[in-house]
């Protein structure tokens, strides 16, 4: 293989550790559906948001002082003293959001397009850790200004694990690093909120490895059956993707720049206070969904259970959908379906805003019932009821309808053509 | 399908317009002021912002901290260096120790912090009736409505609505949660008198004395915008090219 690159330098190299044949197996020559949409961007976009979140991470923790009477003043130090530390913050305040958005289309592109079926298994079981460590990461991180919402968001998320009989009030005295929310808890905080990122990259490595191995699924959930189903990753998707990238970076962009607090919540500009709680303590915005679950069930280790099995439901998904057929362009019924869960999804959000009164609470528990009948009782019995559209018998027949057989040479020397 | 996701459409949509409606009951609505610094062009308005800093100086500064601050920023609102060097030294400050250990008080230099008016918490509430006035370093970020609230806020008080009985010492306020505030009235007009002959309504003051704490919350906020003015053009005539690039890529894979 190393005899392919002319340059002597890389070929050296290359005959001792193949990164260069590595690259190009996977970012060049690596064969893609030719029919995916721009929606197949946005794991592209994931990656490159955990990238600025750990590089503008790196430099924050510099300039960060992991102690509860300096942490709040230390940020407004970044914030005003630090050279562009505004600007770094931002990113990365409003990164974690950006993150959860890309990372949240991305998972509705799995569950439209059954991507979690067979042979994608691990592919999708490697993507539900992915986004379990990220909320542990955000959480931990949205500790680390040491403001109102911090301190009581972490009183609040911390103290759920007390419902478990037995192990509960160990594991939060562990979680403290004492009896109360204080300064081992933001330091333990710290420490993990450095660690997990790195944790994260390695599974996205796998993610991405697990991905190379059995390839991208497709709008249509049909398997390429040849050469003329894909094209190489290079140069179609790389500049597609980075097409998409830019305008992902505008909407990241409007954010920090013009709206840098939209997402967040005004009273975590406020000194933490153990002695003063908010009159309504909410997670930021990608927590919304979950709270409400968690305050929708009664008791308070049963909203605790709910909350966590919303997140392992999606680990045993491939074996609960029961339908062959991937896409959900050729399920008429599932289709319909999935939006409801999308809309279940927005409104449980929505109420997980609201206090848990009233109407809001009926919603929530409407919402959170939805959302296990889904996957629970749903998915497995559509399998068996519905009734799929013919699928195409190849990815390229419908995509080329028209415009006759593809020329032979158009893989090979695609940029020739002005 | 379509049926799916009008319904959906219509759910979403009348969620967002019953909402505001429940929410009308709890939340108070604050009245917009326009400001100079809004939008993606906006730029302090530093006549304002000056006298809004004479209005802190002047009648805030008694009871409200402004513990982020240090006199070398003034600058950025156009004081000469020479100015903020004589509102400065018009603060005594503690230093120390010296040479024989002791702790000796001094003119405040520009590197100095903002003069706190209490030496801690329980010496504010002590003299404030109990309640502790907050650092107003970063008051418009930590309250919603911003420095809407804060205009609204200081010209929000009036007398309580019949059978409202305030606790001793309290003070009517229809913007302030719970309505019931330590803080008096303050802002009565003519109470400052502006160098540049602008009338002191108790308006003039609130719009002042908000623009002026914005920037203290917010003192890059001019920068960060010209910059993300650069930044979106940039992207966007970027994202015009890989658009072009993208089509002729793909010409021949459609």
């Amino acid at each position: 293989m190393a005899a392919n690159y002319t340059n002597p330098i890389v070929r050296w190299i290359d005959s001792r550790l193949p990164v260069f044949t590595m690259m190009r197996h996977e970012y060049y020559d690596y064969q893609m559906p030719r029919n995916c949409n721009y929606l197949w961007s946005f794991g592209a976009f994931a990656a490159i948001t955990l990238m600025i979140m750990i590089v503008t991470g790196i430099f924050l923790a510099m300039n960060y002082t992991d102690n509860t009477l300096l942490a709040f003043t230390s940020v407004e130090r970044i914030m005003r003293d630090v050279n562009y530390g505004w600007l770094l913050r931002y990113i990365h305040m409003n990164g974690a959001s950006m993150f959860f958005i890309v990372v949240y289309i991305h998972v509705f592109r799995g569950l439209y397009y059954g991507s979690y079926k067979s042979p994608r298994e691990i592919l999708w079981m490697l993507g539900v850790v992915i986004l379990i460590l990220m909320m542990a990461t955000a959480f931990m991180g949205y500790v680390l200004p040491w403001g109102q919402m911090s301190f009581w968001g972490a009183t609040v998320i911390t103290n759920l694990f007390s419902a478990f009989p037995i192990i509960g009030d160990p594991i939060v005295t562990l979680l403290w690093g004492g009896f109360s929310i204080d300064n081992p808890t933001l330091n333990r905080f710290f420490a993990l909120h450095y660690l997990l990122p790195f944790l994260i990259l390695g599974v996205v490595v796998l993610h991405v490895a697990a991905l190379h191995i059995v390839g991208s699924n497709n709008p249509y959930g049909i398997d390429m059956k040849g050469p003329q189903d894909g094209l190489p990753f290079h140069p179609y998707f790389t500049i597609k993707d980075g097409f998409a990238l830019v305008l992902f970076f505008l909407v990241y962009a409007c954010f920090v720049f013009f709206a840098p607090n939209y997402l967040g919540h005004a009273d975590n500009y406020i000194p933490a206070n153990p002695l003063v709680t908010p009159s309504h303590i909410v997670p930021e915005w990608y927590f919304l969904p979950f709270y409400a679950m968690l305050r929708a069930v009664p008791s308070k280790l049963g909203g605790v259970l709910t909350m966590f099995s919303s997140l392992l439901v999606l680990f045993v998904l491939p074996w609960l959908d029961t339908s062959k057929i991937r896409s959900a362009k050729f399920r008429p019924i599932y289709k319909q379906f999935f939006w409801f869960l999308v809309a279940a999804c927005l409104v449980l959000g929505y109420a997980g805003s609201q206090p848990a009164e009233g109407i809001w609470l009926v919603v929530a528990r409407v919402g959170a019932v939805y959302y296990f009948f889904h996957f629970l009782i749903l998915l497995p019995l559509l399998g068996k009821l519905e009734r799929p559209l013919p699928l195409p018998t190849s990815i390229s027949e419908p995509v080329l309808k028209g415009s006759g057989p593809v020329p032979a040479g158009a893989h090979a020397k695609p940029m020739e053509k002005a | 399908m379509r049926i799916v996701k009008s319904v959906i459409l219509a759910a979403v949509l009348g969620l967002g317009l019953a909402a505001p409606v429940c929410a009308e009951e709890a939340e108070i609505s604050l009245p917009h002021v326009e400001w100079p610094h809004d939008g993606i062009f906006g730029t302090f308005d530093r006549a304002a912002a000056q006298r809004g800093f004479q209005v802190y100086k002047e009648i805030c500064s008694a009871c409200h901290s402004l513990n982020l601050l240090y006199y070398r920023d003034l600058t950025a609102l156009g004081f000469s260096d020479d100015e903020v060097k004589a509102i400065a030294a018009q603060y005594q400050v503690q230093d120390g120790p010296n040479d024989q250990g002791e702790m000796y008080d001094r003119p405040a230099l520009p590197s100095d912090h903002f003069k706190r008016p209490f030496p801690n918490d329980k010496a504010a509430r002590a003299a404030n009736n109990g309640a502790l006035p907050p650092d107003l370093s970063l008051i418009v970020k930590a309250r919603e409505g911003g420095e809407d609230y804060v205009h609204a806020m200081l010209t929000g008080f009036e007398d309580p609505p019949v059978g409202v009985k305030l606790m001793d010492g309290m003070n009517y306020n229809k913007y302030f949660p719970g309505h019931q505030m330590g803080m008096p009235p303050i802002l009565q007009p003519d109470l400052v008198t502006y160098a540049d002959g602008t009338k002191a309504t108790q308006d003039q003051m609130a719009t002042d004395v908000a623009t002026f704490l914005t920037w203290a919350a917010e003192p890059n906020l001019e920068e960060r915008k010209r910059m993300g003015v650069k930044v979106v053009l940039f992207l966007l005539v970027f994202a015009g090219l890989m658009y072009a690039v993208k089509r002729q890529v793909w010409a021949d894979a459609h």
